[in-house]
């Protein structure tokens, strides 16, 4: 098989075989409903809460704050619209960012439609949110403020404890999209104040189709899902049993080696990001460049277009993305580049690697060798490049 | 997503590069759609186009379109040239993904603005050319963030 190096690990990472080998025993052998009366699947529904407990541990929340849902997506489907329709009494106004994922940025543009009033606050070039600005937003009417934890572009981390304070200053609740930083960085739910955060198990070398929304004790947003009593009358279908053992085993793995693992990948990135920086012209990193995820690396080549590079790379055996790759059949720039105020010509010609805990020195040493040959060749292909060299023989 | 003569005009592109002191240049679509083409054309007295090269910001289809369009008009005449459609470079390449079929509007268009540009610097007339929509000119250009 030809060489492939994965860097997209922001888009989905692989299972952990000690993950999938946990979920096993819950296809064939412990099969059972975990609502039915009998031991044998009673057993079933024991699994579910120790998952729960685990979960809420890396959280510092409690097992019965932790709401397995499908996914990223629904966590943040869910905690936007159920919200707003559990305090619309109170008020109509939600405040989120110009960079959030889809899953909240459509949920937001659905909810307007219904009636509701959504601030979508500007970042600064780094891509931070301006607390002041968001300080500023703030109505009588506002019932949600939503920033993600970390974004998934850039890998830009948010000032989340402060945005927490001003929440709670304010009496707002307070939901954070943490699907890229959950297993990433440390994340404590008291401490910044989150009443809600969506995550997703295949970020985390867990299953696809399984996560979570933790909800703080006493916020009143009812249930997403109507039918069975599962997951406290809140979220009901018969419980992904594989899928949430899986999101268990992935959490333990994650919290377990996040120290060690992290580490390495923002040594490896910083590496990467130095190389990129210092050998290939008219390129910029995108993204905070200390407050960023571990694992991300982001950069805009000037002159060149991001998907003949990410074919390019193909070709080489290297997987990456350009900007998010939920906007790959889009033909706009991506919404997040855009925000931090690049042009959209510079934004086009991005490329996101996000690395993991497999990646090798030597995996990067090959792909930097392999980006300067082929920005080099779409230079010279590039009628933007000619123009620039003319002007500057001039 | 592509088909193998997409990937192979994207791969190995042919006519890539510039003609100096071109008979007709024409520049078409923009740096904000993410596509940019250029076509230099070298034309003789007998109004055949004897050497053709191009030039693409853009992605994979928009590079092989711009490949496959000079191929196409590559010995022909002026009059001929002018009849190399969008359909006709979709066929030759053996069909493009729905999303990508203004790639090969802006090849048709990078062509026709090149003859335009050819027929204004020698003062004649081309039945059925029209003036291209989307011609950049130099001086329109937007000054872009140095860094």
């Amino acid at each position: 098989m030809k060489k492939l190096i994965y860097l997209d690990n922001a888009a989905t990472t692989k299972t952990a075989p000690e993950v999938v080998e946990a979920m096993l025993p819950y296809f064939v052998e412990n099969f059972g409903n975990p609502s039915s009366v009998y031991s044998f699947a009673a057993k079933n529904k024991e699994a579910l809460t120790m998952q729960r407990e685990i979960i809420a541990e890396a959280l510092g929340a409690k097992a019965n704050e932790i709401y397995f849902t499908a996914g990223g997506s629904e966590s943040d489907n869910w905690a936007l619209k159920a919200t707003a329709e559990a305090y619309k009494e109170k008020g109509n106004h939600i405040i989120t960012t110009k960079i959030e994922h889809h899953a909240i940025l459509h949920t937001g543009e659905y909810l307007e439609k219904q009636g509701f009033e959504v601030t979508y606050l500007d970042v600064d070039k780094n891509g931070v949110v301006k607390l002041d600005d968001l300080k500023a937003a703030i109505r009588p009417t506002t019932i949600l403020i939503s920033v993600m934890f970390a974004n998934n572009e850039i890998g830009t981390i948010q000032p989340i404890q402060e945005i927490g304070e001003i929440a709670k200053e304010h009496h707002i609740l307070f939901h954070t999209d943490a699907v890229q930083a959950f297993g990433q960085v440390p994340i404590n739910v008291d401490e910044c104040h989150i009443d809600m955060l969506s995550a997703s198990g295949h970020k985390l070398n867990g299953p696809k189709g399984i996560g979570f929304l933790y909800i703080r004790k006493g916020v009143k947003i009812r249930s997403f899902v109507h039918g069975g009593g599962q997951e406290r009358k809140r979220r009901a279908g018969t419980e992904n049993v594989p899928g949430i053992v899986g999101m268990g085993a992935a959490t333990t793995r994650a919290v377990e080696t996040m120290k060690e693992r992290t580490a390495k990948e923002a040594e490896l990135r910083d590496y990467l990001i130095g190389r990129v920086l210092n050998e290939i012209p008219y390129t910029k990193l995108n993204g905070h460049p200390e407050k960023r995820l571990p694992n991300n690396a982001n950069f805009s080549f000037r002159f060149i277009e991001g998907e003949s590079l990410l074919i390019m790379l193909d070709m080489k055996g290297i997987c990456a993305s350009s900007g998010s790759a939920c906007t790959s059949g889009s033909l706009d720039p991506s919404h997040v580049l855009l925000a931090i105020g690049l042009p959209h010509e510079i934004a086009h010609g991005s490329l996101r690697l996000t690395l993991s805990e497999e990646t090798t020195k030597e995996d990067i040493d090959y792909v930097v060798e392999c980006l300067k040959e082929i920005v080099s060749n779409l230079r010279n292909m590039s009628p933007l490049y000619e123009d620039f060299l003319k002007k500057n023989e001039k | 997503m592509y088909t193998e003569k997409v990937m192979d005009h994207f791969q190995n592109p042919r006519n890539m590069g510039e003609i100096e002191n071109a008979s007709g240049v024409g520049t078409v679509g923009n740096a904000k759609c993410g596509d940019i083409m250029r076509i230099y054309l070298d034309i003789d007295e007998n109004r055949v186009i004897r050497d053709v090269k191009f030039k693409t910001f853009g992605c994979g289809a928009a590079v092989a379109t711009s490949s496959m369009a000079t191929e196409l008009v590559k010995g022909k005449t002026v009059y001929e040239a002018l009849k190399v459609t969008n359909s006709a470079v979709m066929e030759a390449l053996d069909g493009l993904p729905p999303v990508k079929v203004h790639c090969s509007l802006l090849a048709e268009e990078a062509i026709h603005a090149a003859l335009w540009d050819y027929a204004e610097k020698h003062g004649i007339e081309i039945e059925g050319l029209e003036k291209p929509k989307s011609d950049i000119h130099e001086d329109e250009e937007e000054e872009s963030e140095e860094y």
